[in-house]
């Protein structure tokens, strides 16, 4: 199920990236910043929330227990 | 000359970096340590490192030179698209190549690809079209930093020569420092970047007397289009979107994600890399729209009037007459502009340096390439059993230096734009290539023969692409040439900014293909043996 809500929540991302609702508008935020510029920087924080969600919920700690069974004390030896 | 004073210490300071890091490893000419740093950069490096080797010139001085002609689109097509694809792709693929090095010692693309679909001359056939595509790569480097020097010296310093010395300088600590130097390097030019493109926003905001007035002039001028994105279709805009996928396709980020201590460092690496785009890019399109009202420069004043003749005559003129034009217009060195009008001396030396710091980033590419040579080629031949480790390292940097040479050469004749050049042949060809890592990592059924119809399709569509723009001169700002649309459907045209299929950038079907490709193909020929398969995915073959 995490994994799942984790999918469209990527797919709703890169869905809103589009957003055509902001693509003639020249309002400005704060009065210099064109609002479609902002809509985009706040995507930018938006996708910076989502990959923390993925590392915290679905990294993939296996690979990291695979090296470690291939290649056992390197951590010791360096 | 006092900023152009500036720039040169500061790439001494960079050889210096790259020539430390040597002195470091003096003593140990293995490959491993000098192509991949051993594979033992710590988390605050190789974040830093990884993202500095995708801030190009391209995303400095191509990002404020498109924003300056087409708005702030420039922003959502390549920046915050990057802040999502790119970072899912080193979670999903990074890691995953990450774990296989280390299991199974692998320093490039091709040895895993060779290994997963047990092959070998195609594995030589996908480094060849690694190669092709990564080189224009290196030559954006090398024209920013022309660029950049010629612009910050008042024209003091020709394109030439400063293309000449930026070549150098990274040829050398490259030679000098292979994946140390070049991580620390880029280490210590993100950081720079990081902070002087800060500083830089602040003075030249100050400088204009506020970007409140001259955001609010913009907006009642009969450029308040670049306020919006206006200028680029909804098809176009969601093209781009397939562009980020070259990202984890590009040897050197792949070559990159093997040289990480711990699987942990990639988690910094995902969470913080949109941040770090936005940081740099915002301010960079947001300069570069804001440039539009810097009307006392008369540099910013002749590109404006090139553009406007253009958009107004330029379906009356000959081809050559609107390529000049637009190459007048081209907006590459606004950043440097501004910086030239608002900085004092000294400030633009620094901030100077700060772009420098971005444009430099093709090391990355020049020692990837120099891996690869070494790696798919010299040692997979045999050249490594016959000569030794020494020799193969010694090969790498006489490639090195030849690569370097070979992409000044190919720089000081290349016509097209920063940004064009980057995005029509290296980034859409990386895109292209991206379902073999999908493939290899994901799909137990796929084959080598879908790897070879996927690094063919790639090599040709990049061919016909190139071919046709060349054929087919641009046509003036405006609707684009309809070149076939059997039963009234534009299948095929020629738009300004390049080729269109369907109203999509040809990257949309490239990469579709490309994935068609490896899956009819693949379902069709023999796989790799069930021992190998398990080797990838554990268990035995579906």
């Amino acid at each position: 199920m995490k994994k799942i809500l984790l999918v469209v929540a990527v797919v709703a991302l890169y869905i809103l990236h589009q957003d055509i609702w902001f693509w003639r508008s020249s309002y400005l935020v704060f009065g210099f910043i064109p609002i479609g510029l902002f809509y985009q920087g706040m995507f930018s924080v938006a996708a910076a929330l989502l990959m923390w969600l993925l590392v915290t919920f679905a990294w993939p700690s296996h690979l990291e227990k695979e090296v470690e069974k291939a290649n056992p004390g390197e951590d010791e030896a360096r | 000359m006092i900023p152009a004073i500036v720039v040169f210490l500061y790439l001494a300071t960079v050889l210096y970096i790259g020539i430390f890091a040597f002195r470091r490893a003096r003593g140990r000419e293995e490959a491993e340590d000098y192509f991949l740093a051993s594979r033992s950069l710590g988390p605050f490096v190789f974040l830093f490192s990884l993202f500095g080797t995708n801030m190009t010139a391209f995303a400095i001085l191509g990002s404020s030179g498109h924003a300056f002609s087409n708005g702030i689109v420039t922003f959502g097509l390549m920046a915050s698209s990057s802040g999502l694809v790119i970072p899912l792709t080193i979670f999903l693929i990074g890691t995953r190549i990450w774990a296989l090095g280390k299991k199974y010692g692998f320093m490039t693309p091709v040895q895993m690809f060779r290994d997963r679909w047990e092959c070998s001359h195609i594995g030589t056939v996908i480094f060849a079209v690694q190669a092709v595509l990564l080189i224009p790569y290196i030559i954006i480097g090398i024209m920013g930093g022309g660029t950049t020097l010629n612009t910050i010296s008042g024209e003091l310093v020709p394109f030439w020569f400063g293309g000449a010395i930026v070549a150098m300088v990274v040829m050398s600590y490259v030679f000098f420092g292979g994946m140390r130097g070049t991580a620390w390097v880029n280490t210590f030019q993100t950081v720079l970047f990081l902070c002087f493109g800060a500083i830089a926003l602040i003075v030249i905001g100050v400088g204009m007397g506020g970007f409140r007035s001259a955001a609010q002039a913009l907006q009642a001028s009969p450029m308040s289009s670049l306020l919006t994105r206006e200028r680029i279709s909804p098809y176009y805009f969601f093209s781009y979107t397939f562009i980020p996928l070259s990202a984890i396709a590009f040897p050197h980020i792949l070559i990159f994600c093997l040289t990480a201590r711990k699987m942990n460092q990639f988690r910094k690496t995902v969470i913080f890399y949109p941040l770090c785009i936005l940081a740099i890019w915002l301010p960079c399109v947001f300069l570069g729209v804001m440039a539009n009202r810097v009307t006392d420069v008369p540099e910013i004043r002749q590109k404006q009037e090139a553009r406007r003749v253009l958009a107004t005559q330029g379906r009356t003129m000959e081809p050559e007459a609107r390529d000049h034009l637009r190459e007048e217009s081209a907006g590459d060195d606004v950043i440097m502009i501004l910086l030239k009008r608002y900085a004092p001396l000294w400030l633009a030396g620094l901030l100077g340096a700060g772009i420098m710091a971005a444009v430099m980033a093709s090391d990355s590419q020049i020692l990837a390439l120099s891996t690869m040579f070494t790696e798919d080629v010299f040692a997979f031949y045999g050249g490594k059993t016959r000569f030794g480790e020494t020799v193969q390292v010694q090969t790498g940097r006489i490639f090195i230096i030849l690569i370097t040479l070979f992409a000044y050469a190919v720089a000081l004749r290349a016509p097209e734009t920063i940004f064009e050049l980057a995005i029509q042949y290296a980034f859409s060809g990386y895109a292209s290539l991206s379902p073999l890592l999908v493939a290899a990592l994901f799909w137990r059924g796929s084959t080598k023969w879908g790897a070879l119809a996927v690094a063919v399709w790639t090599a040709l569509a990049v061919a016909a692409v190139a071919v046709l723009q060349e054929i087919v001169p641009a046509p003036a700002p405006g609707p684009a040439t309809i070149l076939w649309a059997p039963g009234g459907v534009e299948v095929l045209s020629r738009t300004p900014g390049g080729t269109a299929v369907f109203g999509f950038m040809p990257v949309v079907p490239m990469v579709l293909i490309s994935a068609l490709l490896m899956i009819v193909v693949s379902l069709m020929t023999k796989k790799p043996a069930a021992s190998t398969v398990a080797k990838y995915f554990g268990g035995q073959n579906r």
